[in-house]
């Protein structure tokens, strides 16, 4: 009986507990609910549109599927915006759409207990707090979690056509 | 699994059986009426009326029932069929088609509705039999078919067993043998046979399970209530107390192997309830059409259109990576690596083929919309007092699904219009020398990779002058000197419409731009052939598909871009002496004593690095939306196959890009569109018009202010 009210307890605190998937854009760390991440891949043979926000880059094609790819660090007003081996493409499910986004790097998946998230306090202009989730402490690192899905249906990304929304 | 997992199979079936209908009605012929026809009319909403009792469709049921009597008469020969009454049939048919759609919707149907149609359908019965139909049955014990006021004349030769004698409300014990029915399926039918009577026992095995049932519900409407789960072959119902009695079904006692399926039996438990009474004619031509819809069934699937589009999607991939393979492979030594050149080539042929396989798929025949127009042409005729025949010529022809359904708008439009505006009143054509009956024609006939579909009338034809006339009243800019051609193209201008007075037909101006921008929407074009007093003809082109375009990719800088080649008129590399600076920063293009604008596709696109001296450039002359102009690139790289891919599935409409496509070696090249991308040019220099002006302003300012 006791062991089934462990499991229990045990259970309800995995639920609770919520992965991330890190990434650095310059010095920062940032992280997003992994289960919005489809995969990782490298950037590359990004096709560029015309007449569109500074931090799209374009169109690649991901087996088939055209994705836009955004540039976070551009969106960001990041000072050093560089293209390597290291430059990572993380591709995330928004609602039905597939968006891709260039980071800086990709560190590693976290688990944080719903302690480690504290609210987000609000922010500068570059990033709104309405689309952080919060800040996750670690010892001695501190994570901003993206609303991933907010940040990108918002009206100031462009991804997606006002009346498609 | 309970009922309502039949539900869809009835609403299909249904609808399948109201399109049948609907068919007949039309095709029937009414000095000298088809026994067949009206049978299979019957038929149909006899199958709907059990369906519909069966899933307690009360308003539906009752609707059928009374056209079912009606129908009765009229293929005993009891009721003359008349213009009239064939229209009272064919609204009835529209009615049940509307309660069928609010079953499905898991609505009530409209009461109103039903009250007047079972009112006119009464009143008929009254004018036409003399008798007033017994009052629709809501309990299925009573959905016995001919009306008990009136014991048929054919009683005589009826065997015991037939429905038309079972007194609706005696039950009666049948014998229901299944043949060949998965142990699955028979479960199923066991419990749904419980929901009909009192099972009183059931055994036997897979060949020949018989199910002994006491029930007041009529063999055809047991059948009727199987049929969606099994076929009719697999079903034997009779009689289980007097066997003997029933001379057609005791030679055919189970086991019934299902190879014999022309037995007597089977057309004895047809859908049709009623002996046979019209004749030899109904007798051999029964069984006949069943065995018609047998092979219909094998030979073709449903499948939803998502996973087609899903496999031409995959194909796409394929032959994406086919080509990728393909250009990794080119650069190997061919005496080396022979057995992989020629694998590749057996790759590439198989993709290939495997590709048009799969298109194919999508292709619908264009009789799928060409049938919707009989009854349009017909009601439309009587409502406007013209006699019309209807000739559709080239229904086999096939069209992309996704087209077929996006045509049908246009098309009503035009045949809209031609009854209305093109065809004259009977009177007036006999007057004119003509038949008459007018001649409305639609064909639809390959050509090359486009359709062509016509609307041909043998109508008054455009009047010119008329037109004119029009265009000068809408302050559009004519003059007498217009070619015919560019006259016709005047009815496509908005608000323009010739017709003296605004019918609920036609009339009010809205409806040819729609056509035309619909068309247009489709990657097609509209032209227009009259002669006065002859008729007119209207051609619609269009691609045969949406999802393969014949591209003309060009280069611009370092970027690819593909040109739809179906705008593509010519290219040519412009000279210093064909080029006009007019005001502003515009350039036009002389082409063989035409002007035509320029627009340069690093400027509209932002393209850096792109060739930008006009002599290094390639004009290549476009047309979209019926303007035509010269378009600057850098090089042409060829012409090529593409595969379309929706760039709002994952981002957004892109000004001057109508999709994008997948290159050879992976990458994305966006496809342009030509009449967005004139408006787009057009946006830029206008943005930075005002600029400029205000910079003038003050450095004229400054110019003032330097002197003093």
């Amino acid at each position: 009986m006791t062991s089934l009210s462990q499991h229990a307890d045990y259970a309800t605190s995995e639920a609770q507990n919520r992965e991330f998937l890190v990434f650095s854009l310059g010095e920062e760390e940032y992280a997003i609910d992994i289960l919005k991440v489809q995969e990782i891949r490298g950037y590359e043979n990004v096709t560029r549109i015309a007449n569109a926000p500074e931090f799209i880059k374009g169109v690649t094609n991901l087996r088939g599927i055209i994705v836009p790819i955004v540039d976070l660090r551009i969106k960001f007003h990041l000072d050093k915006v560089e293209y390597g081996g290291q430059t990572v493409v993380i591709v995330v499910n928004v609602g039905e759409r597939v968006v891709g986004i260039v980071v800086d790097g990709v560190s590693d998946v976290m688990t944080l207990t719903p302690e480690q998230i504290k609210p987000a306090p609000e922010f500068g202009v570059t990033l709104s707090s309405d689309f952080l989730s919060g800040l996750g402490s670690l010892e001695d690192r501190m994570l901003v979690l993206v609303d991933i899905d907010k940040l990108l249906t918002s009206e100031e990304m462009a991804l997606v056509d006002r009346s498609s929304k | 699994m309970d009922i309502t997992d039949f539900y869809d199979t009835f609403f299909e079936e249904a609808e399948e059986l109201l399109a049948d209908m609907e068919r007949h009605l039309l095709e029937i012929d009414l000095e000298e009426p088809d026994a067949e026809q009206l049978n299979a009319i019957f038929r149909a909403a006899h199958s709907i009326k059990g369906g519909a009792g069966t899933f307690g469709f009360d308003v539906l049921q009752k609707t059928t029932h009374l056209l079912e009597n009606l129908l009765d008469h009229a293929r005993r020969g009891e009721m003359p069929l008349r213009r009239d009454i064939v229209d009272t049939f064919l609204e009835t048919k529209d009615m049940l088609h509307d309660q069928l759609d609010a079953y499905r919707n898991q609505e009530e149907p409209d009461q109103a509705a039903f009250t007047r149609i079972c009112q006119t359908l009464q009143q008929l019965a009254r004018e036409e039999i003399g008798q007033e139909l017994e009052a629709a049955a809501s309990a299925p014990e009573d959905t016995g078919n001919a009306p008990t006021a009136t014991p048929p004349a054919h009683t005589a030769d009826t065997t015991t067993d037939s429905v038309a004698v079972a007194s609706p409300t005696s039950e009666q014990l049948l014998a229901v043998a299944l043949l060949n029915v998965g142990e699955k399926d028979r479960g199923l039918l066991v419990e749904e046979l419980g929901q009909l009577g009192t099972v009183q026992a059931h055994h036997g095995d897979e060949e020949c399970y018989e199910v002994t049932l006491l029930t007041g519900v009529s063999r055809d409407d047991i059948e009727a209530v199987m049929c969606f789960i099994v076929e009719p072959e697999q079903l034997q119902i009779r009689h289980a107390e007097n066997e003997e009695s029933v001379p057609e079904a005791s030679p055919q006692a189970p086991p019934q192997s299902e190879k014999d399926p022309a037995s007597p039996a089977k057309s004895e438990t047809a859908t049709s309830p009623a002996p046979l009474t019209t004749g030899g004619a109904s007798e051999s031509g029964r069984p006949k059409a069943k065995k018609a819809k047998a092979g219909g069934e094998s030979s073709s699937i449903r499948v939803s259109v998502d996973k087609v589009d899903q496999i031409i999607n995959l194909v796409g991939e394929l032959i994406i990576t086919q080509s990728m393979l393909d250009q990794t492979v080119s650069e190997l030594d061919g005496v080396t690596h022979g057995g992989l050149l020629n694998g590749m080539n057996l790759l590439q042929r198989n993709a290939r083929d495997l590709q048009e396989a799969v298109m194919s798929v999508r292709m619908v025949p264009m009789d799928y919309v060409f049938s919707r127009y009989p009854r349009l042409v017909r009601d439309l005729a009587g409502k406007l007092d013209k006699e019309v025949e209807l000739v559709t010529e080239g229904e086999s022809t096939e069209l992309d699904k996704s087209l077929t359904e996006r045509i049908i708008d246009p098309l009503t439009h035009l045949v809209r219009n031609s009854l209305d505006h093109g065809i004259e009143d009977p009177d007036t054509r006999e007057a004119a020398g003509k038949p008459r009956i007018g001649r409305l024609t639609l064909s639809a006939q390959h050509q090359g990779g486009n359709i062509l579909i016509e609307v041909i009338d043998d109508g008054a034809g455009l009047d010119r002058d008329r037109l004119l006339a029009k265009a000068h009243e809408s302050g559009l800019s004519v003059s007498d000197s217009m070619s015919d051609d560019e006259v016709w193209q005047l009815i496509f201008a908005p608000g323009f419409s010739t017709a003296k007075e605004v019918s609920d037909v036609s009339g009010r101006g809205v409806g040819m731009d729609v056509v035309k921008r619909n068309i247009q929407g489709m990657g097609g074009h509209v032209e227009i052939m009259s002669r006065r007093g002859q008729g007119t003809t209207t051609r619609i082109v269009l691609p045969l598909t949406l999802a393969i375009l014949d591209g003309m990719s060009i280069k611009v800088g370092s970027e690819v871009f593909i040109l739809p080649l179906s705008t593509v008129l010519e290219s040519l590399q412009p000279s210093r002496e064909d080029l006009y600076a007019m005001a502003g920063d515009d350039v036009v293009l002389k082409v063989r004593d035409e002007y035509l604008p320029v627009v340069a596709v690093h400027e509209a696109l932002d393209v850096k690095g792109a060739k930008t001296q006009l002599k290094e450039t390639i004009a290549v002359i476009v047309q979209g939306e019926g303007r035509r102009y010269a378009l600057l690139v850098d090089d042409l790289i060829g012409q090529q196959q593409v595969v379309v891919k929706n760039l709002e599935t994952n981002y957004r409409k892109v000004p001057g890009v109508s999709a994008a496509t997948i290159l050879g070696d992976g990458s994305v090249a966006l496809i342009l569109d030509i009449a967005d991308l004139h408006r787009l040019s057009r946006a830029k220099k206008e943005a930075r018009r005002p600029q400029r002006a205000s910079i003038d302003y003050e450095t004229l300012l400054q110019k003032e202010r330097e002197p003093s």
